[in-house]
């Protein structure tokens, strides 16, 4: 096992999803025992015990499954209304996440875009896909 | 799966000061409500050898052991929210039915609103799963997932913003009924669709209270719930579960977990939902009760929103539930659950003065914690 980057964002088994986001790619856990993806990372596979668990590129598409307008002040860097989303990937997994660049209703197609953070990993919000894209 | 216990009564129930409480302390509150189910027991704290506490001090039931002078044989401090309470009366029971304590007292108390101790923020640091891949998106907790909850449940069945504040209606005309709601004012569907959207689907009154309170209850075998000064009540049936912390790993976003906390309690009790005279379902918020009618069985997965819609939970209804007003109209202190059970052992006694559900003999309480994360169900029958 490598050393932990100094640095590194997140705890010692979701590193690789937040040094991936640093260069904007969107991975999740891929199983190569059972072929499951699943996020968050555990050192295990939910679906069927193995550990032979690899990070694998996501294509970053996804469909909404809920979603909620917050019409309140939580944090500062989001002033409301602003949509916050459950989506699941092409994949398999949800995410919890920020609809951005548009609006949508539940069932509609999304992709992935970056929010830039100071000090911190760019974070995974997705966006609408325009009409006859994937 | 019947389960073969001794019978397991609770013998004496109690409210905290209620509302906003200058004048006590969250241990003196407990303290009064303590003595009062004690004595309602036919005892007094000096018989508690059980003791099922938590979000009262730093470590679980200690401090209020100390402080009411209890070193109990059996200490249980799940901590499952909202629901603690209902799997505290499953615990007690196992644990009086066994024989490892004779006494159980369950007790809970908290002065959020003085202390303004509500915060709708979680840490940021970065080091729990929660501030890596949830709050950044500034989901308001716990409002914002039972609304993706309530907007996956509409979206899949059709359930009306109409239907939810038919509940928040419910549970007023209940607390009109109940000095001690704090609510009390008349409400329409209308009113509720007119208040203030904080996190559509959900408006501001399909949102519980911030207030005060708690309360005590004692759970005893049979031989010592003989001596109560008042009419005690058996303890039927008990579950519990829970399914998922992150609102991205609720397996299901439109069913919780009082499926299987409902199923084990009702099944342990030999009942059905049709025998069920009284139902106090957690009420956190008005999308908490629709979908326990659905898990524990009332309606089918789906139907929750029509099942509620000509008042059938009301005053006069054919399943009169949130009798005491609930979350939404009486008292939410945080915690809702202990005060669930308080309500429905008063039903079943019939103490219930003008809310009272006439010949209820069966009554059951539903908590929900987290974010629908977690559910209990216990099941009360006056025998």
């Amino acid at each position: 096992m490598s050393e932990r980057p100094a640095g590194a964002f997140g705890d010692a088994i979701t590193a690789p999803f937040w040094e991936a986001a640093r260069e904007r790619r969107l991975v999740v856990q891929r199983c190569r025992d059972c072929g499951r993806h699943q996020f968050y990372p555990r050192p295990f596979c939910l679906a069927c015990g193995g550990t032979a668990l690899e990070w694998a590129p996501s294509k970053g598409l996804a469909t909404v499954h809920a979603l909620t307008t917050v019409r309140i002040a939580v944090i500062p860097e989001l002033q409301p209304p602003y949509v916050v989303a459950l989506v699941e990937l092409d994949e398999g997994p949800r995410m919890t996440t920020n609809i951005v660049g548009g609006t949508c209703r539940i069932g509609d197609r999304v992709r992935v875009a970056w929010r830039e953070r100071p000090d911190l990993p760019p974070l995974p919000v997705f966006e609408p896909v325009g009409e006859g894209s994937t | 799966m019947t389960l073969q216990t001794p019978p397991v009564y609770i013998a004496g129930v109690a409210e905290t000061p209620l509302g906003e409480v200058w004048d006590q302390t969250e241990l003196s509150m407990v303290a009064l409500a303590a003595r009062e189910a004690v004595a309602e027991a036919g005892m007094t704290l000096r018989d508690v050898d059980g003791i099922f506490v938590n979000y009262m001090g730093e470590e679980g039931s200690v401090q209020v052991g100390e402080y009411l002078g209890i070193q109990p044989r059996y200490a249980d401090s799940s901590d499952l929210g909202g629901a603690a309470f209902e799997a505290f009366i499953h615990h007690a029971m196992l644990a009086v039915a066994a024989g490892r304590c004779e006494v159980a007292l369950v007790a809970y108390a908290s002065r959020q609103r003085t202390r303004r101790g509500r915060s709708m923020v979680r840490a940021r640091d970065g080091s729990s799963l929660a501030s890596q891949f949830e709050v950044p998106y500034g989901l308001p907790s716990p409002i914002g997932l039972y609304a993706l909850i309530a907007a996956r449940h509409m979206h899949q069945y059709g359930t009306t913003p109409e239907q939810l504040a038919a509940i928040a209606v419910a549970a007023r005309q209940w607390a009109r009924l109940n000095p001690k709601a704090w609510s009390r004012d008349p409400l329409t569907v209308q009113d509720v669709l007119a208040s203030r959207m904080i996190s559509d689907p959900l408006h501001r009154l399909d949102c519980c209270l911030v207030t005060d309170g708690g309360g005590a209850v004692i759970v005893t075998t049979a031989a010592r719930a003989r001596n109560a000064a008042k009419r005690a009540v058996r303890v039927l049936g008990a579950g519990e579960s829970h399914t998922h912390w992150h609102i991205s790993q609720m397996p299901d976003l439109t069913v919780s977990a009082g499926g299987v906390s409902g199923k084990q309690a009702f099944e342990m009790a030999g009942i059905t939902p049709a025998d069920v005279d009284v139902l106090e379902p957690y009420d956190s918020f008005t999308i908490t009760v629709l979908m326990a009618l659905e898990d524990m069985g009332f309606c089918a997965k789906g139907e929750g929103g029509r099942f509620v819609e000509r008042n059938r939970l009301g005053p006069g209804g054919d399943l009169p539930a949130l009798t005491s007003g609930g979350g939404l109209s009486y008292n939410h202190p945080g915690a809702l659950g202990l005060l669930l059970l308080v309500e429905a052992v008063r039903q079943l006694r019939g103490e219930a003065g003008d809310r009272q559900v006439k010949e209820a003999k069966i009554a059951v309480a539903h908590g929900v914690g987290g974010f629908f994360s977690t559910a209990g169900t216990v099941v009360l029958a006056r025998e």
